[in-house]
């Protein structure tokens, strides 16, 4: 369990990356988990040259949820839209680093599935197919 | 003499270690751990007389029929039901409900008619009541619930009109653990000429329940929660109530006689139980109510309430903490729910599961009532006979590390 809790995600969940609001946000998103009663929005500026150029998110949920959403802010700023478009599952845990059963899962890909929604107009539907090939 | 340390002999998980230490089991409100001597007994079923029930010609059906049968009788008694007639074997607590909601709500309620049941209740006994009032045209009326699970009876009161045919109401939250003052409500809701039904999904696994005793006119309950098997509920309800209502499910079993026009349902109980039942189950939860009764009720509610005492107590004073539910132990069971700062439950659950203890978080299958209270989740405790004061400590120490890991 202390493995759970490792310190790159206690880092994070205690000094969260980009944690707030943009004033100015080019796209904004919010998700639940009504299982859990996590609620997570992303904020992102998307400049002329297809760039995020700013990003935050806010919200409130678990301590994995909290930390994949700081580290995937770190992952896309400064990418282009279609960077960001390939990040994938994976990636999130990957940076997480631990083993995560299928509840927990679900706290670790809100982020992913926010920005995915928010970001390309994803809908549900299609965020749950991809679920099925997981 | 009430002796947890040689009960814990008797329910082979607890030997167990889960993350290099001893299970600290405290969820037994989700489903509580089953004796050997139940494992036995479905075990020796498959064994020995395996078979189908109520017509077979050979010994072995005969058999299972008679030891099918001996349990609901068993069951009926640990209720005190007036017959074994009146106990109907579903597959848990919610079909229960379910049974009552489709087959006597959908028969007697029509517009205007109303159905009253409180804030707190568990999902099984509100999704189906709105249901039913979706379909008839009835309406569904929640008696307001405080942090304390103090009922808003004035409430209550004002809304006692004879529009009102059902009260709907939980015997011990599986949230607040409050026990509500059920026999008041039961004699109120008798005098305007409704019925009552008693979800004791959570009283009868934890305290005497004797349906006489409150004239109550439905009662359901869970096996799995009572350490018997998953697989089987019971419904209790008066005879003439049961007679009045026509089936919930057809098929086999539950008719007498069958023509291509039409057919003629069986006497109780089987009306009710259509298609092959769960007979290893029923014949396991046989054996849980004598183990049960062995115990004796009264002292399993004692040391409850002597757990919950110390739960709370010790519990009180963990930093951060916020306890939801009497503090009065007489006023309540072993399910405590709480809060850890501004500490996701899920987090709770996950740390103190690594230090070998097992808590529940989420809604609990009550999301109303912590959207009340402004509440996502929260983490539950829960005892059961198993359950010793140490493993009390032990969870107030885990607490204790989540804060350290965890506390911003
Ligand atoms: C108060 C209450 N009612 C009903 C139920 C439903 O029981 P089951 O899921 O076994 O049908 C539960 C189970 O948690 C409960 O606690």
């Amino acid at each position: 369990m202390d493995d759970f809790y490792r310190e790159n995600i206690l880092d994070h969940y205690r000094h969260p990356r980009h944690a707030g609001k943009l004033a100015n946000p080019t796209h904004s998103h919010e998700e639940h988990n009504p299982l859990c009663g996590d609620v997570l929005r992303i904020d992102l500026h998307i400049n002329e040259g297809q760039v995020i150029d700013d990003v935050a998110f806010s919200g409130k949920g678990c301590a994995i949820s909290q930390a994949s959403a700081s580290m995937l802010t770190e992952m896309i700023i400064g990418k282009t839209t279609d960077q960001a478009k390939q990040i994938g599952k994976e990636d999130i845990l990957e940076a997480l680093g631990i083993e995560i059963g299928p509840v927990r899962l679900k706290c670790a890909l809100l982020s992913l599935k926010t920005l995915k929604m928010g970001l390309y107009g994803l809908s549900e539907a299609d965020w749950q197919k991809d679920d099925e090939t997981w | 003499m009430f002796n947890t340390t040689e009960i814990r002999q008797d329910f082979p998980i607890l030997r167990q270690q889960t993350h290099g230490k001893p299970l600290t089991y405290l969820d037994s409100t989700a489903s509580s751990q089953k004796p050997q001597c139940v494992i036995d007994a479905m075990n020796d079923f498959y064994c020995h007389y395996n078979a189908n029930v109520h017509r077979g010609i050979y010994q072995i059906s005969e058999q299972a029929s008679a030891a099918y049968e001996n349990a609901r009788k068993k069951i009926g008694r640990f209720i005190n039901a007036h017959s074994w007639r009146e106990v109907i074997f579903t597959r848990n607590a919610t079909e229960s409900i379910n049974l009552v909601a489709y087959s006597w709500g959908l028969t007697n309620l029509k517009a205007g008619d109303v159905i009253i049941t409180t804030e707190m209740e568990h999902h099984a006994n509100l999704v189906p009541w709105q249901q039913v009032a979706a379909r008839t045209g009835a309406q569904v009326k929640y008696i307001p619930v405080n942090e304390q699970g103090q009922l808003d009876l004035a409430m209550f009161d004002q809304w006692l009109t004879p529009s009102v045919k059902l009260v709907a109401i939980t015997h011990m939250s599986n949230v607040l653990g409050v026990i509500p003052p059920v026999e008041e409500i039961i004699t109120k809701a008798h005098s305007i000429g409704a019925l009552f039904l008693l979800d004791g999904a959570q009283s009868v696994p934890h305290m005497p329940v004797d349906v006489q005793a409150l004239a109550c006119d439905f009662l359901a309950f869970s096996s799995h929660k009572m350490l018997g098997p998953t697989g089987l509920g019971v419904l209790w309800a008066r005879q003439d109530i049961l007679t009045a209502m026509p089936p919930f499910m057809t098929g086999g079993d539950m008719i007498k006689q069958v023509t291509l026009s039409g057919c003629t349902w069986n006497d109780l109980p089987w009306k009710f139980e259509a298609g092959t039942p769960a007979i290893a189950e029923a014949i396991g939860l046989g054996v849980a109510v004598d183990y049960l009764s062995k115990l004796g009720m009264t002292n399993v509610r004692q040391h409850e309430i002597e757990m919950t005492g110390y739960a709370l107590e010790r519990l009180s004073q963990v930093e951060g903490i916020h306890i939801y539910g009497p503090f009065d132990p007489q006023l309540r069971g072993g399910a405590i729910s709480f809060t850890l700062g501004d500490i996701h439950p899920h987090d709770v659950a996950a740390v103190l599961d690594g230090e070998g203890i097992a808590v529940r978080a989420g809604h609990h299958c009550a999301m109303p009532i912590h959207d009340k209270f402004g509440l996502p989740a929260t983490t539950r405790a829960s005892f059961y006979v198993y359950n010793l004061p140490e493993e009390i400590d032990r969870l107030v120490i885990g607490l204790d590390k989540t804060r350290e890991l965890l506390g911003k």
